[in-house]
């Protein structure tokens, strides 16, 4: 029952990240969509470790993957978004259609 | 899970929601950043729900953390900065708002339908809960952090080749921009300096 829940919110969290990484047009909002959707993953991952299987630590682990997932993402994603933006002074996502085919 | 713990879930998860959907509403990209922040820090505090001391305080401390440096980028990047330049900020908002509708109902549609298996095992205590995760990253799982370690380390050196001025890709920068003025200045083609005072070299000397 509770496991419905979490999960639902897990879904919600995707829902409304993924909205804003698709209609968002600066690319840093995008980037903040994206950790809306990890931030759902997270809330799933834990929920299943604690629902299914909290004898083993092995969900904890998985949690840290996705947590380093996240700031790696952030990391590069800023990398990348500065290059772009000395390159090409894009800083919306319909600028940067270099590899448009 | 008793009733108090569910209430608090209830709360948590409202406002984690709530200020995710803010994150795309609010109108300054300053404000969406404390937007997100409050919703990790609900999150955070779903994990302590579920036990995950460890984890939901790591996450509240990384992701406020994170989002004060995201405020930097959210101010350089601005796109109404002060509001002088009311405009809007979504492209294909019908079409994201179909996908991510549609999105949620499959994902709550499966959460809700699959018969999930009964529990396996009990649930620690929360002091062996941290305990646990560390003799495992330092046990079993330790390949894991290995890789996680290794990949971070990657992770340093690539944002900074990418990202410093004067590193691999600047010359691509220069290149890039020097053909843009070109385009623009036909006539005054090698003029013997770039736009910003540097002395032309064709930018190939690496």
């Amino acid at each position: 029952m509770m496991l419905h829940l979490f999960l639902l919110l897990a879904a919600a969290l995707l829902a409304v990240g993924l909205f804003g990484a698709l209609s968002q047009q600066s690319i840093v909002m995008v980037m903040m969509g994206l950790e809306l959707m990890v931030a759902g993953v997270i809330v799933a991952a834990a929920a299943f470790w604690y629902f299914l299987a909290p004898s083993a630590p092995d969900g904890q682990v998985l949690l840290l993957v996705v947590l380093s997932a996240m700031t790696v993402e952030m990391a590069a994603g800023f990398a990348v978004v500065i290059l772009l933006f000395r390159t090409s002074d894009a800083d919306m996502t319909d600028m940067a259609a270099e590899l448009r085919g | 899970m008793s009733a108090a713990g569910i209430a608090v879930f209830a709360a948590l998860a409202v406002i984690a929601v709530a200020a995710g959907i803010a994150v795309f509403v609010v109108d300054s990209m300053a404000r969406a950043t404390f937007a997100l922040a409050l919703s990790f820090v609900a999150v955070g505090g779903e994990l302590v729900l579920l036990t995950l001391a460890y984890l939901g305080v790591v996450t509240i401390l990384m992701m406020v953390m994170e989002m004060a440096i995201m405020v930097i980028f959210m101010v350089m990047f601005m796109m109404n900065p002060a509001g002088l330049m009311p405009m809007s900020m979504l492209h294909n908002k019908r079409g994201a708002l179909a996908i991510s509708v549609g999105t949620f109902a499959l994902l709550a549609a499966g959460a809700l339908a699959v018969p999930w298996p009964a529990r396996h095992g009990a649930v620690p205590a929360p002091a062996q809960t941290t305990r646990a995760a560390g003799e495992a990253i330092m046990g079993g799982q330790m390949p894991v952090m290995v890789g996680i370690s290794a990949v971070l380390f990657a992770t340093i050196v690539s944002a900074l080749v990418l990202a410093v001025p004067h590193g691999r890709y600047d010359h691509a920068a220069r290149d890039a921009r020097s053909l843009h003025d070109r385009g623009l200045h036909d006539n005054a083609r090698h003029g013997g300096t770039h736009h910003d005072g540097t002395l032309h070299d064709g930018g190939d000397r690496r």
